[in-house]
């Protein structure tokens, strides 16, 4: 399976389009392509960190500074992130927009993912964290804006899923 | 040295420069001095401080930002040494003390105690140029004047005795120091602009 050229393409058009103007990440091979945009691209600061949690302190800076900013990431770094979420974000109120990729769920030919797939929606619901599923490209757009716009909103994280239907090249 | 020492002789510079201190006896003894709004108390998420210090100061390039981190909290996200290197924000003061405790749990002995691990050495090797190592107020003073002038990247690893304060509590709520904090930045960056 390989990663949608024309689909990454579109995402970072709808980060773009949101007005975000900073991005946090670790790569991971379904955000790669996409990454590859933000790294080419001279109006959007792309930072990366070593380990997901680091990207909650990022953000947060980056809000105190005024900046748009997201953070991309995959769900197991999401859930190497919580403390970070919960004892910085929610406990501050501040807002954080996470594009998730939503390895180990439907279709998921790996084992090694399977574990982070089946527990992400749990958690999200755990933690009261706003989400929706982005699986078409023609509404991806306007799910990211809407979850830019509730974060700030709410102050508040929000998480927009990422998924295998949206990310890979279909069949 | 105290912690409280070193706190004492940054804090007059600290006006118009932006803080970001971790939780516990860091905190309290920089509250203790007088509150002002240019400083963000992160009294949990510890290791996250040195991250919020790398968003500020990447997004914010004409201000001075100071981080007041603790070898507890760094040796939770040591990570956070290599990526400021990478990204070497000239604008970073990053001052880690480092007590050899966790003292704001109990005292327990953390990995830096006796010299076990380097911090100073770790934030080289992660490759951050301008590392200092410091156990007398006199060359705290000295690193810390020296990192406010340079126009670059500098960590100060400062040796400090394992005690606090006697008290804890402050009259401001996380939240509110959060809004406070950032309208703060926001007016200085009105006032700034061209």
């Amino acid at each position: 399976m390989s990663v949608s050229y024309e689909n990454s393409k579109i995402v970072f058009k709808g980060i773009k389009d949101a007005g975000i103007t900073s991005l946090s990440a670790l790569p991971e091979t379904w955000l790669g392509l996409l990454l590859q945009h933000a790294e080419k691209d001279p109006d959007v600061r792309l930072i990366q960190v070593a380990k997901e949690e680091e990207a909650i302190g990022i953000a947060a800076g980056a809000y105190f500074a005024g900046e748009r900013h997201i953070l991309l990431m995959q769900n197991h770094g999401f859930l190497a992130a919580l403390n970070g979420i919960v004892s910085l974000a929610m406990l501050y109120g501040i807002p954080l927009c996470m594009l998730i990729a939503l390895r180990g769920h439907w279709g998921e030919p790996y084992p090694w993912h399977t574990r982070g797939g089946i527990v992400t929606e749990g958690v999200l619901r755990a933690l009261n964290i706003p989400f929706e599923y982005a699986r078409n490209p023609e509404t991806v757009g306007r799910q990211i804006r809407e979850a830019y716009t509730l974060s700030q909103s709410s102050l508040s994280p929000v998480a927009l899923l990422l998924t295998r239907d949206l990310m890979e090249e279909a069949l | 040295m105290k912690r409280a020492e070193c706190i004492g002789m940054l804090y007059p510079e600290l006006d118009d420069k932006i803080v970001v201190t971790i939780m516990g006896a860091c905190a309290q003894e920089l509250y203790d001095l007088g509150h002002k709004e240019n400083f963000f108390y992160l009294q949990h998420a510890m290791g996250l401080a040195s991250s919020i210090g790398l968003g500020l100061a990447l997004h914010l390039p004409q201000q001075k930002i100071v981080v007041l981190d603790g070898d507890g909290s760094v040796l939770m996200n040591l990570g956070t040494l290599a990526t400021l290197a990478r990204y070497r924000p000239r604008n970073l003061v990053h001052v880690i003390f480092d007590n050899g405790s966790l003292l704001s749990t109990g005292g327990f002995d953390s990995h830096t105690t006796s010299g076990v691990t380097d911090l100073a050495a770790i934030a080289r090797g992660a490759g951050v140029e301008h590392v200092v190592a410091v156990d007398s107020v006199m060359d705290f003073g000295d690193a810390a004047i020296e990192a406010f002038a340079r126009n670059d990247l500098s960590v100060i690893v400062a040796k400090v005795a394992a005690v606090g304060p006697n008290h804890y509590g402050m009259d401001l709520q996380l939240a509110e120091n959060a809004f406070r904090f950032k309208r703060w930045i926001a007016g200085r960056n009105a006032t700034e602009a061209p």
